[in-house]
């Protein structure tokens, strides 16, 4: 029996799998706002200075 | 004027939290920080107390703009109310409660940042969480903690005042609608990907040769996945064509589905019949191709529906209404005309009408762009969406809902959204001719090829059919758009609609309005006339007002009490002009223990000093205090006003002593900017609510027709300018937004330049956040350059078509090729969407 009757199950069964993680992160709202994560990027330096700042009062 | 060192260095103090310029009057010796406004005094110091100046180096890094900061001290009282819980709030499981306000004065980078910060700055809020795009921002708080008054009335001292955000459900019908298209976008994708994985396969096969047995297996897997995607994503397309064929309007969906039920019927008969070509690789890449092209278009349209939104979030929901003597909470749809609402003071005015009772200060901001409160009585009309400062007044109710100012703007910008950019209307008719066209050519390619078998005929037309496609048809333009928009961003242009740029690419009226677009809304005094002696006189009056034109005379005639070189006013060129030697109005000079000032809002200032009576204000309110005007003087206003400068009369008792001329400047780039627009075709108006012949001088400076620029115009005026304009061809208006918000969204392309007011921003589908025209005249050239690699890519695409048809046509076409072709076709449009500089580096 060759082993692709095997392999090309997997494979589907992988890509249903991926399909429905997809689905379902999209259901939870993480593609909602595409724009605002990429102005967040900033966010880290911004917040470490804050922190040092703290930390030094 | 000789005060150009001193003033030059009294301009350097600039606002520690806009960096805008501080008013001489608001300078405060020996301060470290200085402060243009008190909204940026309360921003900075929040900021500051809470620990979170890392938000001047991040505003820095996100090069964003700086402004004014937006606060209005309102209290929020009814945010805390049962009702408007029940409209706003969700409680979740965990007992903590959630709600959704648009927030005004989000512009940048930022703003995410500090606004996020909020549970750091108000204890019980445990999250956060600001969409960028919309203005939004979801906050999660524990209610016994600390109330949401509380909350927006922090979110409003940094400077963003908060809204209920109103139609929930309208946007999360729509969030759910974007969701399900999104899901058919990844399983198209899936599709393809496996689709494609198994062609390989089959394509290898034909090279070297393949086993029957696997052959049939990969052929039928194919099958079954390649019709998934037709049917569920693919239907799209179907539906959109049906619909298309019942209206019999042209849409590109209609080749498309000819595509794919030709190709999708032929590939499964195939697959059964055991013989023959499938191209069910070549058809779940349309259908992916196709849908994110489409998914570009949705977003863009979507833009423009959030800012309508954001118009309604900015009247209040419910309204206080006086019946039989008592005052009970309706919402704003019970509201009738001719009932009697009370307003109290540090709340939203939630109708247009009449006040009936009270006397009181109203800050118009949002409709306005003008943070100076005016003052109401009996009789005055108030806007919805203005907010009531100082005390409680009630109001006959003239106008709620989609009737008021506010509402009706709303209703002009959907209006103009809903219409579809025109180039995408052109892709459309282009599609509709491509049905005929192709059924042509695959009839054509049917009888070539009918001498060889039926069979073999079917074959080719079949793959005629699917490479005659419009694929990077559907995909280009919608693309392009998307990156234009988003280079554009980066610069500092918010482009919310592709049809913005099509019209900007082509002639037609290009409509200006005068004070802060093409002049920089600075105000200086340029000339004198008359007693100079009276100017300490006049300075130590006008430091009292903080009146742009008051600002402009103590800028120019020095500080009052400042012992400068004698009554001529100016400042030692020595550049003394140092903050410490700068001592406060009034307490060390005994010569004007008796001054009564009173301001008159829009017409000047009336002081008695000492007994002497002054007056000091434009012509007709001088004249109107009886003062006689001595006829040199009177050919000095003349020639002032000859001049383009604005004449303020200064009046001592009864006579006039002097004439002064305060201009506000050119822009140094308004020249070059209305230079180039009409090199390339624009016809340029002037529209200023300013003296004609002000602004007729304005115009001459500017090298404009006499008979295209209009002074003396009122707001709704402008909107009639524009409405006559637009009979003779397309109009584009650029416009700060103070009283031309209407006529911004009436134009076919309204352009709101730096420091509009909140509601012209929604109302416009440009906005310029940079200072100055340049940016203007460098809109124009890049649109031009948009259209123009839109009109590339379109040739591109359709010369692909013509290429395949022929191979087709010829019989050359197989599974191999067309699979190259399609992405081919693709690649090449989105290389040239990205590769050409569209708003590229000037």
């Amino acid at each position: 029996m060759s082993i692709v009757y095997v392999l090309l199950p997997v494979a589907l069964l992988l890509a249903i799998a991926g399909v429905i993680a997809f689905i379902w992160s999209v259901r939870q709202g993480q593609y909602d706002d595409l724009d605002t994560p990429a102005l967040r990027v900033l966010h880290e330096d911004a917040d470490a200075a804050t922190a040092r700042e703290s930390d030094r009062e | 004027m000789a005060n150009n060192a001193a003033e030059h260095a009294r301009q350097s103090i600039r606002c520690t939290h806009c960096g805008l310029a501080v008013p001489a009057g608001l300078v405060v010796d020996g301060a470290a920080e200085q402060f243009c406004c008190n909204g940026c005094r309360t921003v900075y110091q929040m900021i500051r107390g809470c620990g979170l100046e890392q938000y001047y180096r991040l505003r820095e890094a996100a090069d964003a703009d700086a402004a004014p900061a937006r606060t209005t001290h309102r209290v929020y009282r009814e945010f805390d109310d049962p009702t408007f819980a029940d409209l706003y709030v969700q409680t979740l499981p965990d007992g903590t409660r959630s709600t959704e306000l648009y927030l005004e004065g989000v512009h940048c980078a930022a703003c995410v940042w500090l606004v996020e910060k909020l549970p750091r700055v108000v204890p019980g809020v445990i999250d956060a969480r600001l969409d960028y795009r919309q203005s939004l921002v979801r906050i999660r708080w524990d209610d016994s903690h600390t109330k949401l008054s509380r909350i927006a009335r922090t979110l409003d001292t940094l400077g963003y005042p908060p809204h209920p955000a109103k139609d929930a459900r309208t946007r999360d019908l729509r969030t759910r609608e974007d969701r399900r298209f999104l899901i058919l976008i990844g399983v198209a994708a899936a599709c393809a990907g496996n689709v494609m994985t198994l062609a390989f396969a089959l394509y290898g096969g034909w090279f070297s040769g393949i086993e029957a047995e696997y052959s049939r297996l990969f052929r039928w897997v194919s099958m079954a996945i390649g019709v998934v995607s037709l049917a569920w994503p693919g239907s799209v397309f179907f539906r959109g064509a049906l619909a298309a064929i019942r209206t019999r309007t042209a849409h590109l969906d209609l080749p498309i589905a000819l595509a794919l039920l030709a190709g999708g019927v032929a590939g499964t008969v195939n697959t059964i019949a055991g013989r023959g070509e499938i191209y069910f690789d070549s058809l779940t890449m349309l259908v992916f191709l196709l849908l994110v092209g489409r998914w570009f278009q949705r977003r863009q349209q979507r833009y423009a529906t959030d800012a309508v939104e954001m118009l309604f979030s900015l009247t209040p929901s419910t309204a206080r209404v006086v019946c039989d003597g008592a005052v009970r909470e309706a919402p704003i749809e019970a509201v009738r005309e001719g009932d009697l609402v009370e307003v109290r003071a540090g709340e939203s005015v939630p109708v247009d009408g009449a006040v009936e009772a009270g006397t009181s200060w109203i800050d118009q901001s949002l409709l306005t762009g003008e943070s100076r409160p005016v003052e109401v009585h009996a009789g005055q009309i108030v806007h919805a969406g203005t907010l009531n400062t100082a005390s409680t007044i009630r109001v006959r109710v003239a106008a709620t809902g989609a009737r008021t100012r506010v509402g009706r703007l709303a209703a002009l910008v959907e209006a103009s959204s809903r219409s579809r950019a025109p180039i995408v209307q052109f892709a459309d008719r282009v599609g509709a001719w491509f049905v005929p066209a192709a059924l042509a050519l695959a009839a054509a390619t049917f009888a070539r090829w009918l001498s060889a078998g039926a069979g073999g005929a079917t074959e080719h037309a079949v793959a005629m059919l699917i490479v005659t496609c419009p694929c990077a048809l559907g995909l280009a333009t919608p693309l392009i758009f998307t990156i234009a928009i988003g280079r554009a961003a980066r610069r500092g242009i918010l482009i919310k609609g592709a049809t913005a740029l099509e019209v900007l690419a082509r002639r037609g009226t290009l409509l200006l309005d005068k004070t802060g677009t093409i002049t920089s809304g600075e105000i200086t005094l340029v000339r004198w006339a008359g007693d100079e002696s009276v100017k300490p006189m006049v300075a130590a009056i006008e430091s009292q007002s903080s009146h742009p034109i008051a600002r402009a005379f103590v800028r120019a005639l020095g500080y009052p009490g400042e012992r400068t070189d004698s009554a001529a006013g100016p400042d030692p060129p020595d550049g003394r002009a140092d903050r410490r030697d700068r001592p406060n109005p009034g307490p060390d000079d005994a010569e004007r223990t008796n001054v009564r000032v009173e301001q008159i809002t829009g017409a000047g200032i009336s002081a008695s000093i000492d007994g002497m009576r002054v007056r000091i204000g434009s012509p007709a309110f001088v004249r109107a205090g009886g003062a006689a005007m001595p006829p040199d003087l009177e050919r000095e206003e003349q020639a002032i006003i000859a001049a383009a400068l604005t004449p303020v009369l200064i009046a001592r008792d009864d006579r006039v002593v002097a004439v002064a001329g305060l201009g506000d400047s050119l822009r140094p780039d308004a020249r070059a900017a209305t230079g180039l627009l009409s090199t390339l075709g624009w016809r340029l108006g002037l529209l200023s609510g300013d003296h004609p012949a002000i602004a007729a001088a304005i115009g001459r400076q500017l090298g404009l027709a006499a008979t295209a620029v209009h002074g003396g115009i009122m707001p709704e005026a402008k909107l009639a300018h524009v409405h006559a304009a637009r009979r003779a061809g397309r109009v584009v208006m650029v416009g700060d937004g103070v009283n031309d918000a209407a006529a911004l969204a009436a134009a076919d392309v309204g352009i709101a330049v730096h420091g509009g007011a909140e509601a012209a921003l929604a109302a416009a589908d440009i906005y310029l956040s940079r200072p100055g025209l340049a940016p203007l005249a460098a809109l124009v050239r890049s649109a031009r350059r948009v259209m123009r690699t839109i009109y590339v890519t379109l040739g591109v695409s359709l010369g692909y078509n013509l290429t395949a048809a022929a191979l087709a046509f010829a019989g050359l076409i197989n599974p191999i090729l067309a699979a190259i072709l399609m992405p081919l076709s693709s690649l090449t449009v989105l290389g040239l969407a990205i590769g050409r500089r569209t708003f590229g580096d000037e």
